[in-house]
């Protein structure tokens, strides 16, 4: 099914021109949005080969954002683990303390050169709708973003600091109130301010061009990560680890590796309370093909087409899809996707606080615990590379919330809290439904 | 071989006056009421009937349809229950045209082959799905037309005429022209406005052309209808169901509304004429 040809970029040259990988990818967008896309399809076409832009994009990418990030050999967890040779690539450091932001300065860049005024986004943990609020705030442009009632909840301090940046936030009660829901809402915005709006699309998902052109301005990661490991260590990496939601911070990094063969790469989905459960949000583990959001790819989706809810801890891998040219490396077995569950996450979270002094993002923190379950067993001279999407201060309430109900209260900032009386743990429910004040107890 | 949109439509061109195209969804509220509801609309004036393939994530539809499909499917409503719908209709009614509208995940997922067999034997003459536009018509849209099952396909005010060639290229039957930028239930823009982008499209096409999205009442009807083939109006009528108190009070005023509309739509040209 694949169309790619055995060129040396043999899983490095998709999408065709109308936007495939293999099946997956595609432009499945509303009549009203296709000349739009088409139009967008060619500033981006024009961004990857123009010069100045290049610069532009670079001076902001080192001044504004901070890059290079570092590649950082985590000593402690690596003597903790006892085996590979581990490091992180340094995304949290970032301004606004993700990978979010690598493709938001890239995108508005754009939209300032298709002369757009405004920009929408969506956003479910809040870092992507924080990046975005960020760069509209830094070139004077209106911002709205759209966010699921649910996140909203979990996520308060990052609808803050939107609304410190000038973003007006809508709250979307649609659905289950997450991301998808957010998306959906986002595009019956642009499906209606079209002439007026740039549509900035946070991961590697949505019709072509999105899928490519986030990656495109996402690869930075992977670029530098090859660059930096050549450096200290003289070789590429063995391993490559990243969270997937949408899939952006590990397309950024797999993809300028996707074709040096020896480099073995992981991406890491959220197992949610476990696959077998159903509340999970795996699209690749435990989804199919289907076609939803723009694209084709592998979603959560009952037998009839229905799509089903993602449950996820964490708010940014809660979606029931996947970016489409991830789908296609899952097809191809390029690269291998594996699950992590919330309670794996949450004592990977911890460990990576103990050892080595950074708190993670609860996405970040699922692809560190596989990194737990594969590195004890692999050779010291194994390299491995993992991406630190992001920083987990926005996460405090989510974890204090998750501890509480688990009656792992000892660190809890507030003394009242109680242990979980025995047997409570079993009938818990997902975090995000019961969002209490951390302190108090039933 | 002249499809049932086609006869249809060239009977009422010779009748001088507009189809009314209503659209409501399957398996709202319930999939008992909603074929009662079906089954009443040629009587109260509907010409070619628009029935709604529920789906979870309704991109381009407002919160009107959007909780239409949720309410069918909380009660597990499911494309073989849309299907089974029309082959009922069908005992009863083998003239009133037929079009399935909604989003391509429930068809993809049914599959292509095995959708558009069922649904030609069920006796489903169209096609509309908001997702899919001529870039993709080796999905659906061709497949659909050896089926003999008409693809009718969206123009909106953003398809330029550079781009309606392409848009009008695969489609038969009949085409929708959306009148805003925007989600289904919108406002209306002026009837003015709308003329001179039907004028517009008219350069590029035989086919019929229907107006829809923002039509609520039987005097937009009419202002629409005195220069469009069709008028479509969906929203208003899925309001009725959600604001009935009852479920058959909520099929006895779509069908009141309808009966308005059609009103609305036989007298468009005699009335400004």
């Amino acid at each position: 099914m694949s169309s790619a040809t055995d060129t040396t970029k043999r899983f490095s040259q998709g999408p065709n021109a109308d936007g495939f990988y293999g099946d997956f990818g595609g432009r499945f967008v509303a009549e009203t949005l296709m000349p739009l896309i088409l139009e967008l399809e060619e500033a981006w076409e024009w961004s990857r080969t123009d010069e100045a832009f290049r610069r532009e994009l670079e001076g902001y990418q080192r001044d504004y954002i901070g890059r290079a990030t570092p590649l950082y050999y985590a000593e402690r967890l690596t003597e903790h683990l006892g085996g590979a040779k581990i490091y992180f690539k340094r995304e949290d450091l970032n301004h606004t303390g993700a990978h979010k932001i690598n493709n938001c300065i890239g995108q508005i860049l754009l939209a300032r050169k298709m002369g757009k005024k405004r920009i929408i986004a969506e956003t479910g943990a809040g870092m992507h709708g924080v990046a975005t609020a960020t760069v509209a705030a830094r070139f004077g442009m209106e911002c709205v973003i759209y966010m699921g009632a649910t996140d909203i909840e979990r996520q308060q301090p990052n609808v803050f600091r939107m609304k410190l940046l000038g973003a007006e936030v809508i709250p979307v009660e649609s659905g289950t109130g997450t991301l998808k829901d957010a998306m959906n809402e986002a595009l019956r915005d642009w499906v209606t301010n079209v002439d007026s709006t740039f549509y900035l699309i946070g991961t590697v998902a949505g019709p072509h061009p999105y899928p490519a052109m986030v990656r495109d301005f996402q690869s930075v990661i992977g670029r530098e990560t090859r660059e930096q490991m050549l450096e200290k260590e003289g070789r590429l990496p063995d391993t490559l680890m990243a969270c997937i939601g949408g899939g952006s911070n590990a397309m950024g990094l797999f993809h300028p590796m996707l074709d040096d063969e020896s480099v073995h790469m992981i991406g890491v989905e959220a197992a949610g309370h476990g696959i077998e459960t159903g509340e999970h949000a795996a699209s690749l583990n435990g989804g199919e093909p289907g076609v939803l959001h723009g694209n084709r790819t592998f979603l959560l989706q009952s037998v009839d087409g229905q799509i089903t809810d993602a449950h996820s801890v964490s708010a940014g891998l809660d979606y029931p899809g996947i970016g489409p040219e991830h789908a296609w490396l899952h097809t191809q077995k390029r690269v291998e996707y594996v699950s992590i569950t919330d309670s794996e996450a949450i004592e990977a979270f911890k460990l990576c606080c103990e050892l080595e002094g950074i708190i993670p993002a609860l996405e970040s923190a699922h692809s560190l615990a596989h990194l737990r379950k594969i590195a004890p067993d692999l050779p010291s001279d194994h390299l491995i590379v993992l991406n630190m999407s992001g920083r987990g201060d926005k996460d405090m309430a989510s974890v204090a919330n998750w501890l509480e109900q688990h009656g792992d209260t000892d660190k809890l900032p507030n003394t009242t809290v109680e242990a979980a009386e025995p047997g409570r743990i079993d009938d818990m429910q997902p975090p995000h439904d019961v969002a209490k004040k951390t302190g108090e107890t039933e | 071989m002249a499809t049932r949109i086609t006869r249809r439509l060239e009977a009422l061109k010779a009748e001088d006056r507009a189809a009314l195209v209503t659209f409501t969804m399957a398996g709202d509220p319930n999939y008992q009421a909603s074929l009662d509801t079906l089954k009443g609309l040629p009587g109260a004036g509907a010409d070619i009937i628009e029935l709604g393939m529920p789906f979870t994530d309704p991109m381009a539809d407002g919160p009107s349809i959007q909780k239409a499909a949720l309410r069918a499917l909380k009660g597990q409503h499911t494309q073989q229950k849309t299907l089974e719908m029309v082959r009922e209709f069908r005992r009863e009614d083998q003239d009133t045209p037929i079009v399935l509208m909604g989003y391509y995940n429930p068809i993809y997922r049914y599959g292509v082959e095995r959708f558009l067999k069922d649904a030609s034997e069920a006796g489903i003459d169209g096609l509309i799905v908001v997702d899919l536009p001529p870039e993709h018509d080796g999905e659906l849209c061709l497949p659909a037309a050896r089926a003999g099952i008409d693809f009718i396909r969206l123009a909106t005010p953003t398809t330029d005429d550079k781009r309606l060639p392409r848009v009008l290229e695969n489609t038969s039957g009949f085409i929708y022209y959306v009148s805003v930028a925007g989600v289904t239930g919108a406002a209306a823009p002026t009837p003015e406005s709308v003329e001179r982008s039907i004028t517009r499209i008219r350069a590029h096409t035989e086919l019929p052309i229907a107006v829809g999205f923002g039509i609520r009442s039987a005097e937009q009807a009419a202002s629409i209808g005195r220069f469009a083939d069709a008028v479509v109006v969906g929203s208003a009528l899925i309001s009725c169901i959600e604001h009935a108190d009852s479920v058959d009070a909520g099929t006895r005023a779509v069908h009141a509304l309808v009966r308005e509309l059609s009103e609305g739509v036989r007298h468009a040209r005699k009335a400004t004429a």
